[in-house]
């Protein structure tokens, strides 16, 4: 029987659809921010630090100034207003006030004619210096006579320092019959998005400012634009055009867009900043390079007892989200296994180096790797299979985490059984000829955080939408479109709920002064928090136009259905008219139609303990993955041959998007695994600033991933979907580590695993074995 | 984007004017062929020429030919990927093949020229980087510093000879021909090279590198090419191996070459091989070969990784050995 609260039988949620912006992003059409021009724009240019922690004595501009075709210099001085992300730790100025604090800090900005102009004008910048002593490694940050880098810091070079204990660790501790203990270190990663960070900044003479950035956080640069600048809030537009790729890159204000915006101030020109490929690395908030130190225990028949992590985070610096980075990199290895106890020790610490910050699986992959490699120690210590290790401690759904957070749905035992038959687990693992191996891992992973990053009791997204007599839907929403597919989720929505083709649809997000706010493309949020708004507003809308259609038909609204263009009498399916003429009733009726929905998270999903807030989140998604990995035995090269990845993201709204966000999660994860390394060299110089020097993987190079959609319907979700967008990657480096393990029977416990690393374990365990 | 720094283009449209304008200035111009190395050189701010000379619309220099005594001729600006798929290269000479389309990626192949690559600057870690990077360093030995930081103590630059087809040509005993307005010279591709790093060829500045000659193979020869990189594609070489076998009708060697490149300035020609000769390319001979190779060849720190660069000489030889195609003369 149909309700009103079940308008119609699912038409389109669970369809595969490709996603309606990548036709342009493929064939070149997409225009980013680097291809928008206007009238009298000005190109800038930044003047970066040379050295990794120096005072500036002064900055001479006048050559700059004197060059023909130069229009302003701005310096730390005009913008002498400090920022950051997360309000209670904004520690950087838009150009750097006092002191420069690593290779590539930015000190100075120009505007010029053209680009070639603006260099030769950065050149002609004379920064008076005084090289102080810089700190590079995390341990020495920490020494109490270290450098300090932020000299008002109230915890010396501590960004912050996190310490929680949940259960009786030492007691489970004792119960243990295996208690495996080892340190792991997880090299920082950066996030290598195709396009390089550009801004344009706009100033009318009415006194409005806008800015067209290639951000993921529209509203949080709308916010601190305004406070830097001193621009009132109300007279700030941020628009996100398409932009090409981020993967967490993109989610904070960058010096750039202060700088377009105060340079567009003082010339009254429009002006355009495209970093250089180099000036990304030292953008970088890219994953912290962490030094973890794990201590694991189960008993014979194993139930896991007690987890005890401490965690040394490499943060570069500034804080960026760092106050969040120490407390994911401890609250999130707590599903899906049941612990019996857990304590978490992080302490991040500020180095001389780029900022470090989020990069998809923000904080949890490399404790997640740290955890996942101690369960297959385990696992072989107590004779078990790993998999059947898994099984014997996955939580429930209902359950609570040690550490309190409320799991509503969880599908990973199903992902276990996938992954294993898939794999042929059973045939291979331990069975392989020597030099080829199996390996899993689970994790699992939130869908948004349950709290916006500035405290207030609005809601985290909003959408609005307003029909057309044409036939047409607009949604409207804040959130941000990267590529990932965010569009084409809104647009599926409203499909699924006003029962127009998704032809008939436009979606207009990213342009704060046409949307309503939605915080961002951050966390993996946007399906639950954009999606649950849009399934509001398109339903209350529906339930309007029914109602219409109904007395028109005389007959109960719950009889019309609205779906495949149609407006259908469900009892009498002869009887229907095409979609726009059920909106042109509506609208005769009605006037003009429109719609807004919005979607603010539970409040009950945590615990009330200080940091309990930070990882809880409305839904978690659940990943298992096996790795197939053949090593070289004579030159160490390691060959990941195939990927199996089962993935619970609840519902799958549309399949094709969800394989596409595992595969592109598993590709990253092995070349985090493999291949890449953001290394700054003791004398603060990065290694490579170059796509050259980083090296990430071509299509040659990535393995064979098999993904498979587990279905879990989470009451919280839209129509039951989760996050798919970073929770994939955190088990695929594990995996390959354990992996590697089965095949020859090392354990690199150190990122990445390179052919060097793999021949010098295998000799000397060779070398042991043979003394 | 990294600027371009401003120069006069010339594109001359023969041979001889493209030696003429290079004779007119040479230490002030530069030859632009492809320009996938010269291009991302110049934007880091290594070289600033007043003139840069461009070589793609001299059509005689792209040509591959048939020599009388069933040889190759290919032209200096013949595209890396024209090398790697000509039939006759590829039955004739298959190390050089394998080598020209092992570099870079398809896009680069296409503009790339076996002359460029013949010509490839050296690359270092130190040295390849924006002119901001190399600024905060404070230069290095080859370029604006006193300091080699590869080598902390070193007078003479070591950076890497990193083209992935000097080895296979040296390895066929193959030879160049350079051409200037004051005569025309031929040398064996060993020869074209020196051992510092900073100019790590004999090639003066008005001289056009105009062909490649690839001598006759001889009946039963053999060869490989092996090229360790990080990546399946886009990378230069990290380690790279050129072998060339003649045998005799029994199996037995009359003559084994084995060229490794991307140590320091200089392709390396392992010594010594003569050991094997007359005996057929037994395991154990295989062996010796690569305990030679492994002995005489040092990768240094200028592409990173060198420790185990050093540890796979051995392991790579044996597969370059064990891996040696037929030359097919007929056809
Ligand atoms: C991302 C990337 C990856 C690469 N990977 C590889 C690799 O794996 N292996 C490899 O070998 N190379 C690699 N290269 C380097 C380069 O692409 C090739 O070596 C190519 O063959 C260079 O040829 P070109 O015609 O483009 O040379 P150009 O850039 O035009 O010239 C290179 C130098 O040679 C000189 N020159 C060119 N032609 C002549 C001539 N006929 N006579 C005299 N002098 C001449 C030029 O003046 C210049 O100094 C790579 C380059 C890039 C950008």
């Amino acid at each position: 029987m149909a309700t009103d609260d079940e308008p119609h039988p699912p038409w389109r949620i669970g369809t595969r659809a490709p996603n309606i912006r990548s036709f342009d992003a493929v064939t070149g059409r997409q225009r980013y921010a680097d291809d928008l021009t206007f009238p009298g724009m000005l190109h800038a240019k930044l003047v970066r630090s040379p050295h990794p922690h120096a005072r500036i004595r002064s900055i001479d501009t006048r050559e700059a100034l004197a060059l023909p075709g130069v229009h302003a210099v701005v310096t730390g001085k005009d913008m002498p207003v400090k920022y950051g992300i997360i309000p209670w730790t904004q520690d950087e100025y838009p150009l750097a006030l006092d002191k420069a604090l690593f290779v590539g800090d930015a000190v100075a900005c120009v505007a010029a004619i053209d680009e070639a102009c603006a260099a030769r004008a950065a050149a002609a910048v004379h920064v008076d210096w005084e090289v102080l002593p810089s700190v590079i490694e995390p341990e020495a940050a920490l020494a109490p006579d270290a450098p300090r880098l932020h000299e008002g810091h109230k915890h010396g070079n501590i960004t912050k320092s996190v310490q929680l204990s949940f259960g009786d660790v030492e007691g489970e501790f004792a119960a243990s019959a295996a208690i495996v203990e080892g340190d792991y270190f997880f090299e920082g990663t950066t996030h290598g998005a195709l396009e390089p960070h550009c801004a344009i900044g706009i100033w009318e003479p009415q006194g409005v400012l806008t800015v067209i950035s290639s951000t993921q956080v529209a509203h949080y640069l709308h916010r601190e634009l305004s406070r830097v600048l001193g621009v009132p809030y109300d007279r700030v537009r941020v628009i996100q055009p398409p932009i090409g790729g981020a993967f967490g890159g993109k989610s904070e204000p960058f010096d750039l867009e202060f700088c377009v915006a105060k340079l567009a101030m003082v010339t009254g020109r429009p002006v355009k900043l495209l970093y250089t490929r180099e000036e990304v690395f030292y953008a970088h908030r890219g994953r912290h390079p962490m030094k973890m130190h794990f201590r694991l225990g189960a008993t014979a028949d194993g139930r896991l007892t007690a987890c005890d992590a401490k965690t040394l985070i490499d943060g570069g610096a500034y804080a960026s989200f760092g106050l969040v980075t120490a407390y994911y990199s401890g609250q999130l290895v707590t599903a899906p296994l049941r612990l019996g106890a857990y304590r978490l020790d992080s302490t991040r610490v500020y180095t001389n180096k780029p900022a470090c910050g989020p990069k998809r699986g923000h904080g949890s992959v490399q404790p997640r790797f740290a955890f996942e490699v101690s369960l297959d120690k385990l696992a072989d210590r107590l004779g078990m299979d790993p998999i059947e290790l898994r099984r014997k401690n996955v939580l429930e759904a209902g359950e609570r985490t040690v550490n309190e957070f409320i799991i509503k749905s969880i599908g990973f035992r199903e992902c276990l059984d996938r992954v294993e038959q898939a794999s042929g687990w059973k045939e291979k693992r331990g069975k392989l000829p020597f030099g080829r191996g199996v390996g899993v891992a689970g994790s699992f992973y939130i869908s948004g955080t349950n709290y916006p990053i500035y405290p207030n009791a609005m809601p985290q997204s909003a959408v609005q939408l307003k029909v057309d007599r044409s036939g047409r839907v607009t949604v409207f929403c804040g959130l941000s479109e990267m590529g990932q597919g965010a569009d084409a989720m809104l647009a599926l929505i409203v499909s699924e709920e006003l029962g127009v083709d998704l032809e008939a649809i436009r979606v207009l997000t990213g342009d704060t002064d046409l949307t309503p706010v939605d915080l961002g493309g951050y966390s993996s949020r946007t399906t639950m928090m954009a999606g649950n708004a849009c399934l509001r507003g398109a339903r209350d809308l529906g339930t309007r136009i029914r109602a219409v259609v109904a007395r028109k038909w005389e007959c109960p609204a719950r009889r019309v259905a609205l779906a495949g263009g149609f407006a259908t009498d469900r009892e009498d399916t002869a009887r229907r008219i095409e979609i726009g003429e059920a909106f042109r009733l509506a609208e005769a009726e009605l006037g003009a139609l429109a719609a807004v929905g919005s979607y603010d998270t539970p409040k009950d999903v945590h615990g009330d303990y200080r940091g309990g807030t930070i990882g809880a989140s409305p839904a978690y998604s659940f990943t298992a993955h096996v790795a197939e990995v053949s090593v070289d035995l004579e030159t160490g090269v390691p060959k990941v041959e195939m990927i199996w990845a089962a993935h619970d993201a609840g519902k799958p709204l549309n399949p094709m998007l969800v394989e596409g966000q595992i595969e592109g999660s598993a590709y990253m994860g092995y070349a985090e695994a493999i291949l890449e390394e953001h290394l700054v060299r003791p004398d603060g110089l990065h290694r490579g600033p170059s796509l050259l020097d980083y090296r990430m993987p071509t299509s040659l190079d990535t393995p064979h991933v098999h993904s498979m959609l587990v279905e879990t319907a989470d009451p919280e979700g839209p129509y039951g979907a989760k996050e798919a967008g970073e929770g994939p990657l955190h088990s695929t480096i594990p995996a390959i580590a354990n992996a590697i393990f089965d095949a020859v029977g090392v354990r690199i416990d150190t990122l990445p695993f390179t052919a060097g690393k793999l021949l010098r374990a295998m000799r000397e365990q060779r070398e042991k074995g043979g003394g | 984007m990294l600027p371009l720094p401003a120069f006069e283009w010339v594109s001359p449209g023969s041979l001889d004017e493209l030696v003429r304008a290079l004779g007119e200035s040479p230490g002030e111009s530069l030859l632009l062929a492809g320009g996938t190395d010269l291009l991302p050189n110049m934007k880091h701010g290594l070289f600033a020429p007043r003139r840069v000379i461009g070589l793609r619309r001299v059509r005689e220099l792209r040509g591959i030919a048939e020599t009388p005594a069933g040889g190759l001729v290919i032209g200096g600006g013949a595209p890396l990927d024209r090398v790697a798929t000509d039939p006759r290269v590829m039955a004739r000479y298959p190390a050089l093949a394998r080598a020209a389309g092992l570099v870079a990626s398809p896009q680069i192949r296409r503009m790339g020229t076996i002359g460029g690559n013949l010509c490839l600057e050296t690359r270092c870690v130190y040295y390849n980087q924006t002119a901001f990077w190399r600024g905060a360093l404070g230069g290095c030995l080859k370029k604006d510093g006193p300091t080699c930081f590869v080598v902390p103590q070193g007078r003479r630059c070591v950076a890497a000879m990193s083209a992935d087809t000097p080895a296979p040509l040296i390895a066929y005993g193959a030879s160049v021909e350079l051409v200037s307005v004051r005569g025309t010279r031929t040398l064996p591709v060993a020869k074209l090279f020196a051992g510092d790093g900073v100019k790590n060829n004999v090639r003066a500045a008005d001289e056009v590198l105009t062909k490649v000659e690839l001598p006759p193979p001889a009946e039963r020869l053999f060869s490989a090419y092996e090229k360790v990189r990080s990546r399946a594609a886009i990378d230069f070489p990290l380690l790279s191996i050129a072998a060339a076998a003649v045998l005799d009708a029994g199996g037995h060697v009359v003559e084994l070459t084995v060229v490794v490149g991307a140590l320091g300035a200089l392709p390396r020609v392992v010594r010594g091989l003569e050991i094997t000769r007359a005996a057929p390319l037994s395991r154990e001979a295989i062996d010796l070969v690569a305990e030679a190779a492994h002995t005489q060849c040092n990768p240094l720190s200028s592409l990173g990784a060198e420790d185990w660069r050093k540890d796979i000489v051995a392991p790579v030889v044996r597969r370059a050995l064990a891996g040696l195609a037929p030359s097919r003369i007929a056809g």
